[in-house]
């Protein structure tokens, strides 16, 4: 057994090299000469990965050990775990991006994604500890119908995890396309076949593990970025922001977002504006659903619900969520600086013109750190940073796999197929690891499939359902007497029903007609953009001249893309549903389908009594709040 | 499913002691629960109607919101320090004697 799966293993590590090197490379942010450190650097932390994954499939016999390492994580481990699991991809990229591009709003907008664990810790993290197993049906079925919890429960979960797993997957095949310029559905196969092997041999044990040293990975490396960014201005935070907001190439994006009410406005107000609310959020509204999504939902995300099962007690749970909290927090204060130092450092403009959504600010401030394009050590930081970014999304993944396999594996095959726990152990663990399979190939698929597609607000949509639908089940079995098995059933329809329905009729869904209006937009008010530019071009000012460049290379995307929409959707008005324009206003349906979650729970409790709900009320409330027989947890 | 029968599940909701546990920690949360949530909705609706406050400049250019934002950090980091240490003096102590007590009693 063991020797096969280091076999399994040493193939999987080839295949994934094999596959990322020989590949046809296309053009990447790290140029060609260089691409060998990238490989070097990507090769040394897979194989670092591969061998803990290694040792922690031989510590894999039990059903408990591939979901919970057998509870026998400690909380110091389990918070960088947690905080591995969390950091992915988007708030790693995507929040340094977003203020290198906007400034405050970038910033203000990490703030939910920390409060969020105050949730998870004053009342999700403890009583799960306290009477959960291996999943979140666990809980809902320990006082109301097993089957029916199952069903709805691991369908949510699967849900949930589909839709976080499919802008994971497509996120992660951009990135590494653009780091490193290999292919699209490589980069997916890649990311997919790595996660396939930590999970399928290591289970939990592994997948903590990888969480682990690419939290830490992640953590080094901002740290080594912030402190190169800051050491010039003596670690103080005026200085710093003072010469950013004194910088022309900031001061001209504020110019360009605000538009026609920057003419009024001097240099200096344009680079404070930056540090000022408004220039990202329109609709204070907008920012309050998706709080509330964020502030709610973490403690329904099945992915992070497990972790808790992973340590001993609920002492250990309430460990991990503390450091968690440390190391997350601690990690959006750097993004702070990652985000304000590339704006000043690489300049808005420069960062957008390699990826539109800003993902590139905190590689390319590293490249510049180290000392530019054309430098050994400016292109070695590029790589690590790289590097760290693709393990940022392999940990991302494998997590979801491992909650979506386990729900499959756990809840419907042993739970609502054998009817209980009368399956053999080592059954249960081949169960597992088929799940596991079939997760994985599914993830691979879903995300070649949705090549191209905006996959971005499919997170905020994960958030909303868990916020919506398993937030109020799993509150509300833990605190309310009345809550029953009808209760739940409603409130987790209602909610995910709710949250994805009122998404696909928002802002987020394409509606061609606007898409073709705005293009036309931008081709109406071509000529004179060019007029202005070539103006600039041709000014003495360099700066204004490089600017100028910059601004034509924007320019020129810009109109590509309106001529592309005006192809892609010629003769088309509607939007996929048929609807020419939305008919729900907000981005995201937290504000409406969470307070409508909880009052399907409310509403289906007590409509429809049950009478094992309640007689088992006593034995959940003193469980979850005393710890009683927590020890003994794994033999309920 | 199947629980321990040797519990007396509701003696130990009945017991004074579990009252009590229950009657603070209950309190304790909700309190923390309400400050964090209400601490936390302050920043993007002063963003959105209080642009002027945030506006207003307090160290070197750094200005209200922006100092605003830090303070959820330390805000957050406080609650959370807070519960555990309240946690961990109070309720463990409470919960482990009524746990000692019952699982004992159940053999």
């Amino acid at each position: 057994m063991q020797t096969q799966h280091r076999r399994w293993i040493a193939w999987a590590l080839a295949g994934v090299l094999v596959i990322s090197s020989g590949t046809a490379l296309a053009q990447g942010a790290v140029a060609p000469e260089y691409r060998w450190l990238t490989f070097a650097v990507f090769a040394a932390i897979i194989s670092l990965t591969m061998y803990v994954t290694y040792l922690a499939a031989k510590r894999v016999k039990t059903a408990s050990d591939f979901y919970t390492a057998g509870g026998g994580i400690t909380g110091l481990q389990n918070g960088w775990a947690i905080a591995g699991d969390y950091l992915s991809a988007a708030s790693f990229l995507g929040i340094a991006g977003l203020i290198s591009q906007y400034g405050y709003d970038g910033f203000m907008y990490s703030v939910g994604w920390l409060v969020a664990y105050i949730t998870v810790l004053l009342v999700i993290a403890e009583p799960c500890r306290n009477i959960g197993r291996y999943t979140l049906p666990d809980i809902l079925a320990y006082r109301n119908d097993p089957k029916a919890m199952r069903i709805v429960g691991a369908l949510s979960v699967i849900t949930v995890s589909t839709f976080y797993l499919t802008a994971q997957m497509v996120g992660g095949g951009v990135l590494v396309k653009t780091l490193i310029g290999i292919d699209y559905e490589v980069s997916v196969i890649a990311v997919g076949v790595l996660m396939l092997a930590y999970v399928l041999f290591g289970g939990m044990v592994a997948t903590t593990w990888v969480q682990i040293i690419k939290a830490i990975l992640l953590v080094i490396a901002s740290l080594v970025l912030v402190v190169l960014v800051w050491l010039p201005y003596g670690f103080s935070l005026p200085a710093f922001l003072q010469d950013v907001v004194g910088d022309p190439k900031v001061q001209t994006r504020v110019a360009s977002l605000l538009g026609d009410p920057a003419r009024n406005m001097s240099a200096i107000e344009l680079g404070q504006r930056f540090l000022e609310p408004g220039l990202y959020f329109k609709s204070p509204i907008d920012q309050v659903s998706l709080g509330m999504a964020l502030v709610f939902g973490t403690a329904g995300l099945p992915h992070i619900l497990m972790r808790f099962f992973t340590v001993p007690t609920a002492q250990q749970a309430r460990k991990s969520v503390v450091w968690a909290m440390a190391i997350i927090g601690g990690f959006y204060v750097l993004t702070l600086f990652l985000g304000f130092g590339a704006a000043k450092h690489v300049g808005p403009a420069a960062i957008a013109a390699v990826d539109a959504g800003g993902n590139m600010a905190g590689p390319l401030l590293a490249q510049f750190l180290g000392g530019g394009p054309n430098s050994f050590l400016g292109n070695f930081m590029l790589a690590f940073v790289s590097a760290v970014a693709f393990a940022t999304i392999v940990a991302v993944v494998a997590g979801l796999v491992l909650a979506a396999a386990s729900a499959i594996a756990h809840d419907l095959y042993v739970g609502v197929y054998h009817g209980g726990d009368t399956v053999p152990p080592q059954q249960q663990v081949r169960a597992a690891r088929i799940a596991t399979v079939l997760v994985g190939a599914l993830a691979i698929t879903i995300g070649i499939a949705a090549k191209g597609q905006n996959v971005a607000h499919l997170v905020a949509l994960a958030f909303a359902v868990a916020a919506s639908a398993n937030f109020p089940c799993v509150l509300l079995t833990l605190y309310w007497k009345r809550c029953s098995t009808g209760g739940i059933v409603a409130g987790m329809i209602v909610g995910t029903v709710l949250a994805v329905g009122l998404t696909l009729v928002s802002p987020n869904v394409t509606y061609p007609k606007t898409v073709k209006a705005a293009a036309q937009k931008v081709l109406d008010g071509e000529a004179a953009k060019r007029a202005a530019i070539e103006v600039a071009l041709a000014s003495a000012d360099l700066h204004a001249a490089g600017q100028a460049k910059l601004d034509l290379a924007l320019l020129d995307k810009a109109v590509q893309k309106a001529n592309d929409d005006l192809v892609k959707f010629a003769g088309r008005e509607t939007s996929f549903l048929g609807l020419e324009k939305p008919l729900f206003q907000l981005k995201n349906p937290g504000l409406v389908s969470i307070p409508l979650g909880f009052l399907a729970v409310l509403l289906g409790s007590l409509l429809f009594r049950d009478k094992r709900s309640e007689a088992l009320w006593p034995e959940v409330y003193a469980r979850q709040n005393t710890g009683i027989l927590a020890s003994k947890a794994a033999s309920h | 499913m199947v629980s321990p029968p040797t519990i007396d599940w509701d003696a130990v909701i009945a017991d004074p002691r579990f009252q009590e546990l229950h009657r603070k920690k209950q309190t304790f949360l909700t309190t923390l629960m309400i400050i964090s949530v209400v601490f936390y909705f302050l920043l993007p609706i002063g963003a959105a109607y209080f642009q002027d406050l945030y506006r207003v400049k307090v160290w070197g250019v750094i200005n209200f919101g922006l100092l605003f934002a830090l303070t959820q950090f330390i805000v957050a980091w406080g609650i959370a320090y807070f519960y555990s240490w309240r946690a961990n003096r109070d309720f463990d102590r409470m919960a482990r004697e009524l746990a000692a007590h019952y699982e004992k009693k159940a053999g």
